[in-house]
């Protein structure tokens, strides 16, 4: 027996939008094996998981917290995938921001008046993340060096270098051994809404999902960027300097992942310490896929995934089973979710293997 | 022991775990499938071979199990990178990402607990040559296979037939389909071999180097063997060159570590493997257009179609 796909003549119709909708029943039917697995009724833990993201306001305002950071990395893999460059780091581009911002936050913005302090502590993760994407960036254009190795080994580098600094140099004076920088004073923390922990963070990445839609959509520029990603050869046709917007796409993409950290650090933690580099840069590339590297769609997707692991956590809570399921699922969902696109260019059929 | 048989032979223990996962990524890239899932299957071998010498309290059920685990990991990339022709770069990272979370999930309950490990074990006669058998013969019994697989593997994919007909596939699998070699299941076959070599990889970790289960202990190693790849140029023999690089950067750390001499911080030592690996890839793009000159496998990353 063998697969054999054959290209459709006419494109999915309605069944385009029940396919992936199809693709996620089934993750969760698979997902389902792990529950019974562990020993849990799977209805009743996908029950449990629901009111745990949805069931209370606040409930879901976490899920609006957890998706902040997503929000960002989405965005920053979604936009280097647009060039076909596949942006693995943003994980240390994001650690990396949230030193930037930190730094600045320890050591500069408290001699600033309060906005402009926050404006540069933002402004500082976002230069520190967009130079750590830069460095794969030139790697890749001037040495040909495979950028999704470079942004990967470059994400332990960082996550090594931050733990120097809150173990080390940085670390507060007064906080009898705790690894971690001194808090940020409050006049330097991102505003909260609505006695929830939502942050001005989340509008932030709103904001930067519509911008890096418009960007895309409409500019010269984004257009060429599309080319790029297309077709190299037609880009090259075109006269589109290719090197100079991979250093600019890396830049950018980095500079996401580093307002993710900043964000986090300025909105959630107030501080340097473990569990800033908490996966939300892998956790991002499954985002950016899911949504076809679509920058509105990302946000959306950010928030079902921040749903699913907050959801996660509240499993742990009530049964005891481990929160990294939200992972799991994550991982059958995308699995599924890709192999179910190939039934919108092919149909799939079994045969008996031919002979020549 | 002086510190140069100690460096020398740490540096040996410490890029076993980096070579079998290149020698077997190495397999799979000849044959045109590119895995980047080698960490997911690394974690994946590390934890089944820890749970398997846990729980039958024996070490070798616990490499069958990893061997196993991270054969069946490939055929998840083999059945969406081949059959589905998904493109392979999302496939492999979505393994590494099952990986992580799968191995995070069912790990819980082994975190912090101790197993049987694998202990040095001295080859008779050849252990009690000076130097040489410090360095070469007195280890643990998981590095031993790869002094013969680096020669076996080579002369497998250049001396043998079947080896012929891999390459074939990874050069050109139209005309290797032509002649009646089965695109398909070589790519599988060795898809999934190259998976049971990060299995290997992974058991090496927890049964052997820093024995137990511990999150993300594969700590990058399979990326860095990705790199290793590339270095080596798709050859096995070359590979050992890169691993062994990454041996001693690791046996420098151990080395600065117990002589506790502080020229080099420590957290500078610790970026050292991730570090080199970059370096190790600029420099093959550097030498490659003056002197050697390996391409990848011509048809790396391409699904096969059959046209009809």
């Amino acid at each position: 027996m063998e697969i054999q796909l054959k290209r459709r003549l006419q494109p999915l119709g309605v069944a385009k939008f029940l396919l992936p909708l199809g693709s996620i029943l089934v993750a969760l039917t698979l997902g389902g094996g792990l529950f019974i697995v562990s020993g849990v009724n799977p209805f009743f833990a996908y029950w449990e998981m629901m009111r745990g993201a949805f069931g209370t306001f606040y409930n879901f305002s976490e899920v609006i917290v957890r998706a902040t950071p997503l929000i960002f990395c989405a965005l920053s893999v979604a936009i280097a995938g647009k060039m076909q460059l596949w942006n693995i780091g943003a994980e240390g581009q994001l650690v990396v921001g949230g030193m930037a911002g930190m730094g600045t936050g320890l050591f500069i913005a408290p001699h600033l008046p309060p906005v402009i302090g926050i404006t540069a502590m933002l402004v500082a993760g976002l230069l520190g993340g967009g130079m750590w994407g830069l460095i794969s960036g030139v790697l890749r254009a001037r040495w040909n060096v495979s950028e999704i190795i470079s942004t990967l080994m470059l994400n332990y580098v960082a996550i090594i270098w931050m733990e120097h600094l809150y173990f080390g140099p940085w670390r507060d004076p007064a906080g009898r051994g705790f690894p971690g920088t001194a808090m940020l004073p409050d006049a330097l923390r991102l505003p909260r809404f609505w006695g929830t922990r939502i942050h001005l963070g989340f509008f932030l990445s709103l904001l930067a999902a519509f911008f890096v839609w418009g960007v895309l959509k409409y500019t010269k520029w984004g257009y060429q960027i599309n080319v790029i990603g297309e077709s190299q050869k037609a880009a090259r046709y075109a006269g589109f300097p290719i090197d100079r917007n991979i250093l600019i796409i890396m830049f950018l993409s980095g500079a996401l992942a580093g307002l993710s950290g900043i964000s986090e650090i300025a909105g959630i933690h107030f501080r340097l310490q473990q569990g800033l580099a908490a996966g939300n840069g892998y956790v991002g590339i499954i985002v950016a896929w899911l949504a076809s590297l679509d920058p509105l769609l990302s946000a959306v997707i950010s928030i079902l995934l921040g749903a699913l692991m907050v959801g996660g956590d509240q499993l742990q809570i009530i049964m005891h089973i481990p929160s990294s399921i939200g992972l799991v699922l994550e991982g059958i969902i995308l699995f599924c979710v890709i192999g179910g696109k190939v039934f919108q260019t092919y149909t799939l059929s079994f045969v008996r293997e031919e002979h020549l | 022991m002086s510190s140069f048989v100690f460096i020398a032979s740490v540096t040996i223990y410490s890029s076993m775990a980096v070579l079998y996962a290149t020698l077997g990524e190495i397999i799979t890239e000849r044959s045109g499938v590119l895995n980047l899932g080698v960490e997911g299957m690394m974690l994946v071998g590390a934890l089944s071979g820890f749970t398997g010498a846990y729980l039958f309290k024996n070490l070798w059920m616990g490499l069958a199990m990893a061997v196993m685990a991270g054969g069946a990991m490939a055929l998840i990339h083999a059945f969406f990178s081949i059959s589905l022709r998904v493109n392979q770069v999302v496939s492999g990272l979505a393994l590494t990402i099952l990986g992580t979370g799968l191995t995070n999930f069912f790990g819980r309950p082994m975190l912090g607990k101790t197993a049987l490990r694998f202990t040095s074990c001295k080859i008779p006669l050849l252990s009690k040559v000076p130097f040489v058998g410090k360095v070469f013969f007195s280890q643990n019994p998981l590095v031993y296979p790869a002094y013969l697989l680096v020669p076996l593997l080579s002369f497998y994919l250049y001396r043998t037939h079947t080896g012929l007909s891999l390459r074939a596939v990874g050069e050109s699998p139209s005309a290797s389909d032509t002649v009646g070699i089965s695109v398909t299941r070589t790519r599988y076959i060795s898809t999934v071999v190259g998976g049971a070599f990060a299995g290997f990889a992974g058991a090496y970790l927890s049964l052997g180097y820093i024995p137990g289960w511990k999150e993300g202990m594969t700590a990058g190693q399979g990326w860095i063997a990705i790199a290793m790849v590339i270095f080596a140029m798709w050859d096995p023999v070359r590979a050992v060159i890169g691993s062994l690089l990454f041996g001693f950067i690791n046996a420098l750390q151990f080395y600065f570590q117990i002589s506790a001499s502080a020229w080099i911080p420590a957290y500078i030592l610790k970026m050292l493997p991730y570090l080199l690996t970059i370096a190790v890839l600029l420099a093959v793009s550097g030498w490659r257009n003056r002197w050697f000159n390996t391409p990848p496998p011509a048809a790396l990353m391409l699904p096969y179609e059959r046209e009809s």
